[in-house]
């Protein structure tokens, strides 16, 4: 067990500085210079070169890289070239709205999508599970955008139970915050419930095909108990690993949900720091994610051992 | 369901008929789909930045009105010098900054010399170009002394990059801007909104809002639900597109169709060929048909220019009819700079509607003449990079949004490599005129220059497209500077 988190730890640095050579190189080339981008198309070339020199965009770009890469390690993110703010605290406030959101949809979609499986699983063939799947299926299809505008018209015009859009901070309270998040939340996680009603599905059907199944039905076994007990357990697998794809792409994929209810959330703050060319922002916070892409990797990994012994005695 | 409803309606309409019973709001959430970088008008050239701050926040010696005229601000009167040299501005006394430290000459020296001196990152500090001495005479008398006379001095100090900053605080205006206008900056919730309060200290005549919120709102599907729950109630410029209609014909909101400073033009390279030859520019004039064109990028609702000019001021010329749309002209002056057969050409976009939409139409009517464009969608930092600075370009559009920025053709690197030393002439008076009359005649003979020589092409007028709450009142029509001036504005019944 050891020997094989070690190996999962030693593959997840690798994995990271690559990601930051990458990340940094591929930003470098990017055309664009911050420094004209904040002063626009009036600027002098000595107003432009005094910025340069104050954004420290003068310096060799090893230099850069080294000095970011250290920075990374003692957990200074450095400082955003256009907000001239430390990095860290732009990502701080923003993941205030990002990671709840994030967790929000994973758990409704979660707690949609595993029972609705299990159901259309259980009734293979029947009517339950046509209409169980043609909805998952329409799920998938409908793009998340335009679904979050249907729930804007219905819930904030029509109703006006929550607001249109936008979000009031925690400061406002923790009701008021909450409810901006909840059509977002809501409208990110339909389209992935969709996805993971249909594999937790498929994982339970190619499951409950399997001889043990066959064999604990044949002592006896009640078939609801067969179910939860046997098979659920072992189509757990492919579950958690689209699990943990999913909550990487709700932390950092959210950028159009953020845009239609314009949420100051990470997605929204990488994309504006790109337009901006505000580098330093753009490469914190993408090595920001893969490190959380690394993490929750792992998370699943370990999480595999725990529903398969065999995993566990193996390693 | 029905139930449901019902009651929610009820509960709508008692809490509606509660709030209009007290007195009228003093609350006003304004969307804008940018969000400024920092909040510091003297170091950045983003719209958005004056549009919260400006005449709100911070306050210059003088301020551009609604209609572009210049007015006293912190500077009460000013004399001018016979010579047109000197400068002598009285301030008002009694101006605090909202960090509670007292507003007097000192101040006015210290930002004047920071925008114009070495290591400034101001982003227009050719304004302060032709200053030579800043000189605090007495605690309420600045002298500014300029190396020569400029026309323009008065109003270039009205911009909102040469607003009056503290030493105590310039640093850190970006982050906690401290000014001395009748809002105070209250709280910056980044991604999502900038409020701003009323400063019950303020010098001048009190503003009728007790607090302002601007909400970033990026994308233009989500302004008109934010309009109609309520959330915002201004939409002081918005591109809602098809939208507009619905809205407009909704009684609770006023929609409010005004001017820009920014001239939406076909950008072309002078310098390059076959763009060089004076026959080919005018065959691409001849060859664009400015409605067409407007109703694709703009709705309709653009006005369309002849020349580099804003048809709101008051020295514009009408030119539209230079180089009327003509097709068989077109071809005839093409043939005269033997290309009879057309030709080839880049048109680089930038990401804003006007010129994504505008570039679609503009490129099938060129194709009517032989002129095929490839059309190359780009990026604002790649645009800046290949068309702005280094001039990699055929063809480009975009909207001059500066005011009064004709001047720009005289420069000598700008991406248009226009060069033509009559019209240098001209621009070179028009600095030393300080006469009114003088100035409008000499901006008519520069306007008539440039729509002569067809140096780009000259297409419309950007609009400003306000929607707001029908009982809003105050907001600016037009927009002769980037900014919405909250001085004015409130709320009847």
């Amino acid at each position: 067990m050891t020997a094989y988190l070690l190996k999962r730890l030693l593959i997840g640095a690798a994995t990271m500085v690559v990601a930051s050579l990458v990340v940094f190189s591929v930003l470098e080339i990017l055309p664009g210079d911050p420094a004209q981008l904040m002063l626009g198309m009036n600027a002098t070339p000595d107003a432009l070169e005094a910025l340069r020199e104050q954004m420290g965009l003068n310096q060799p770009l090893l230099f850069r890289y080294l000095d970011w890469v250290g920075g990374l390690l003692t957990l200074d993110l450095g400082r955003s070239y256009t907000y001239s703010v430390p990095v860290l605290d732009l990502v701080t406030e923003r993941l205030v709205v990002s990671l709840p959101l994030a967790i929000i949809a994973l758990v409704l979609s979660t707690a949609i999508a595993i029972p609705v499986g299990i159901f259309a699983a259980a009734r293979r063939g029947r009517a339950g599970d046509a209409v169980s799947m043609g909805a998952a299926q329409l799920g998938v299809a409908i793009p998340n955008f335009w679904f979050a505008l249907l729930l804007i018209y219905v819930f904030a015009v029509w109703l006006r139970l929550v607001p249109a859009g936008g979000f009031p901070g925690w400061g406002a309270g923790a009701w008021p915050a909450l409810k901006a998040l909840v059509l977002p939340a809501v409208a990110l996680a339909l389209p992935q419930a969709a996805i993971l009603a249909r594999v937790t599905r498929s994982a339970l059907i190619e499951v409950l095909g399997e001889d043990y199944i066959r064999t604990a039905r044949a002592k006896g076994m009640p078939r609801r108990r067969v179910l939860w007990r046997h098979a659920l357990r072992n189509a757990m697998i492919p579950v958690l690993t689209i699990l943990g794809l999913q909550f990487a792409f709700l932390l950092a994929g959210t950028i159009i949900i953020e845009n239609v209810f314009y949420l100051p959330g990470l997605g929204r703050l990488v994309f504006q720091a790109i337009t901006q060319r505000d580098l330093i922002v753009v490469e914190s916070v993408v090595m920001l994610l893969v490190a959380a892409v690394i993490v929750v990797n792992f998370l699943v990994d370990l999480s595999y051992a725990l529903v398969d012994p065999r995993l566990r005695i193996r390693a | 369901m029905k139930h449901w409803k019902s009651i929610i309606a009820a509960t709508a309409l008692v809490l509606a008929a509660g709030t209009s019973a007290f007195a009228a709001r003093t609350d006003l959430v304004l969307g804008m789909p940018l969000e400024p970088p920092h909040l510091d008008p003297t170091a950045g050239a983003a719209a958005a930045i004056d549009e919260v701050l400006y005449a709100n926040v911070f306050e210059g010696l003088t301020r551009i009105g609604s209609k572009g005229e210049v007015m006293p601000a912190l500077a009460e009167s000013w004399t001018v010098s016979d010579d047109g040299k000197v400068y002598t501005f009285k301030l008002h006394t009694g101006v605090k900054f909202h960090d509670g430290s007292a507003f007097d000459a000192e101040d006015v020296k210290f930002s004047l010399d920071r925008a114009r001196g070495e290591g400034s990152t101001n982003a227009q500090k050719a304004l302060f170009a032709a200053i030579d001495t800043v000189e605090a005479v007495d605690a309420a008398t600045v002298k500014v002394t300029l190396k020569n006379p400029q026309g323009s001095f008065l109003y270039n100090m009205g911009w909102g990059d040469a607003v009056i900053v503290a030493p105590e605080s310039a640093e850190t205006n970006k982050e906690k801007p401290i000014g001395t206008g009748p809002f105070k900056f209250d709280n910056w919730a980044k991604g999502s909104s900038i409020t701003i309060v009323k400063n019950p200290d303020y010098w001048g005549e009190p503003v009728a809002l007790d607090k302002a919120e601007f909400r970033i709102v990026p994308d233009a599907a989500a302004a008109i639900p934010a309009l109609l729950s309520g959330d915002v109630q201004a939409f002081p410029n918005v591109g809602v597109g098809d939208a507009l209609a619905q809205i407009q014909a909704d009684p609770r909101f006023k929609v409010v169709i005004g001017a820009t400073e920014g001239e939406t033009i076909l950008s072309t390279n002078n310098k390059k060929a076959p763009f060089d030859k004076l026959e080919v520019r005018q065959a691409i004039a001849h060859t664009l048909d400015r409605q067409a064109i407007i109703d694709a990028a703009s709705s309709g609702l653009g006005t369309p220019i002849g020349s580099h000019f804003s048809p709101a001021n008051a020295a514009y010329v009408d030119l539209t009819g230079t180089y009327p749309h003509d097709v068989a002209k077109a071809k005839e002056l093409l043939k005269a700079a033997g290309l009879e057969n057309g030709f080839k050409a880049t048109l680089k976009l930038p990401p804003v509607g006007y010129a994504r939409d505008g570039g679609q139409v503009i490129a099938a009517q060129l194709r009517e003449v032989g002129i095929e464009l490839e059309i190359i969608p780009v990026e604002w930092a790649d645009w800046l990079k290949q068309v702005f600075t280094d001039k990699d370009y055929d063809l480009t559009i975009v909207s001059h949004t500066e005011p009064n920025d004709i001047g720009i053709y005289a420069r000598k690197d700008y991406y248009f490599q226009y060069d033509n030393p009559e019209f240098d002439k001209v621009i070179a008076e028009l600095d030393v005129t300080t006469d009114g009359a003088k100035r409008n005649e000499l901006f008519g003979k520069a306007q008539k220059i440039l729509a002569d020589d067809a140096v780009n092409g000259f297409l419309f007028e950007l609009p400003k497209i306000g929607i707001w709450d029908a009982k809003v009142e105050g907001l600016w029509e037009n927009s002769p500077v980037q900014a919405n001036d909250l001085t004015k504005v409130k709320w009847v019944d």
